[in-house]
């Protein structure tokens, strides 16, 4: 799931500061369950940007609709009457949300009021942890399904950095260290011999670091 | 609710107003109490009755604030005496949700309080409610409420 957090209702002011009448548009998918830009959360914004604005002496009409996801022009076209009466759009979608409006709505200016962080679970009741870094080329196979890109703050491959202290991360010590827990994860599902290969430098060409990537699966193109 | 307390004789007394959110168990027994018990507190209190603090949204605060209402006093049952279990804890987490919202739009987070009494303690509810009435009164009327008189003239 892809994991966000609001921006502050200063910046939001900031970015409206130019427009009388703005469509809030809230995604119904990840940034839903993460309570980032559901429908609640864009009637709380509602509420402050309205407040905020009256404050400042130029109130804000705010139009507020949530689509099912943000991320697909299917879903996106409900938006259209929407877009059409309103000056702006505040997405409180995904940066792919906010681009997939921007490029259905290329005369209107769409802008963002998440900032989005990471691809995690739900690791406790409101607690997100980052567990994939979308390199491209997943090695949790070897690693007992742990995974040293994203967990480990140096990204080593080939064991601990000998800086963990108590299980804790030599950057956070509240992080438990990557390696710590691949070690005993291997162990107990038996495949410790994983550790005596030598893994090689990451090829990182199927990460971002190239220019963004595009997937195309030509059996199911029409 | 909220739209029809906005309609009330505010504009005759000049009073602040203050909204309580009070949970059916505690506060509005207590709230009760207090009436049977002729005891005297600040008459621009408007009580909304609520089954659980927990029912309370933050929406519903910053909708009682956008309206012009100067105080909001959510009133639960005491820590631990939830008939829900943990309905009055999870209000409190949304309270300090409401109230760093206000303190980021200007408006201040001291005009919403969250308190806790239980439904005997008639003379706690009435000394809350003289409470945030003394804090928004230092505060002055919600500058929501005085551009809303302003654009009625």
């Amino acid at each position: 799931m892809i994991v966000a957090s609001r921006k502050s209702i200063a910046e939001m002011k900031e970015v409206l500061a130019g427009h009388d009448k703005v469509l809030f548009v809230g995604c119904g998918t990840c940034v839903t369950v993460c309570l980032a830009g559901g429908e609640r959360e864009v009637g709380i914004m509602s509420y402050a940007m309205r407040m905020a604005r009256r404050l400042d002496g130029r109130p804000l009409e705010i139009e507020q609709m949530t689509i099912e996801r943000q991320c697909e022009n299917e879903f996106i076209a409900e938006l259209a009457p929407a877009a059409e009466r309103n000056e702006a759009i505040l997405s409180f979608g995904c940066g792919a949300g906010v681009q997939a409006i921007a490029e259905r709505f290329p005369e209107k200016p769409v802008y963002a009021a998440l900032d989005t962080q990471f691809l995690g679970i739900l690791e406790e009741q409101a607690v997100w942890a980052e567990k994939c870094l979308g390199c491209g080329s997943c090695v949790l196979s070897q690693f007992g399904g742990i995974c040293p890109i994203t967990r480990c703050a140096k990204r080593l491959l080939n064991g601990p950095c000998g800086g963990s202290s108590e299980d804790g991360c030599e950057s956070d010590p509240d992080r438990p260290c990557a390696w710590q827990l691949i070690y005993r994860r291997l162990k107990a599902i038996g495949q410790l011999d994983n550790l005596t290969e030598i893994v090689p430098p990451k090829d990182w060409r199927t990460s971002w670091h190239a220019g963004p990537r595009r997937v195309v699966r030509e059996e199911h193109r029409v | 609710m909220i739209e029809t307390e906005e309609k009330t004789t505010r504009a005759e007394t000049q009073q602040c107003e203050i909204l309580a959110f009070c949970c059916n168990f505690c506060a509005y027994a207590a709230a009760d109490l207090a009436g049977a018990r002729r005891m005297q507190y600040p008459a621009n209190v408007r009580i909304v009755h609520v089954p659980c603090t927990g029912k309370v949204e933050v929406q519903q605060i910053l909708a009682a604030f956008e309206r012009g209402i100067d105080g909001v006093l959510v009133a639960g049952c005491l820590e631990g005496g939830c008939h829900f279990v943990e309905g009055n804890l999870r209000a409190r987490r949304r309270a300090e949700a409401a109230q760093r919202i206000l303190d980021e739009i200007g408006l201040g987070g001291e005009r919403l309080r969250m308190v806790n009494l239980s439904a005997s303690e008639a003379p706690t509810f009435v000394a809350r409610v003289r409470e945030m009435v003394e804090t928004v009164e230092r505060l002055g009327p919600s500058p929501l409420h005085r551009r809303r008189l302003e654009s009625e003239g």
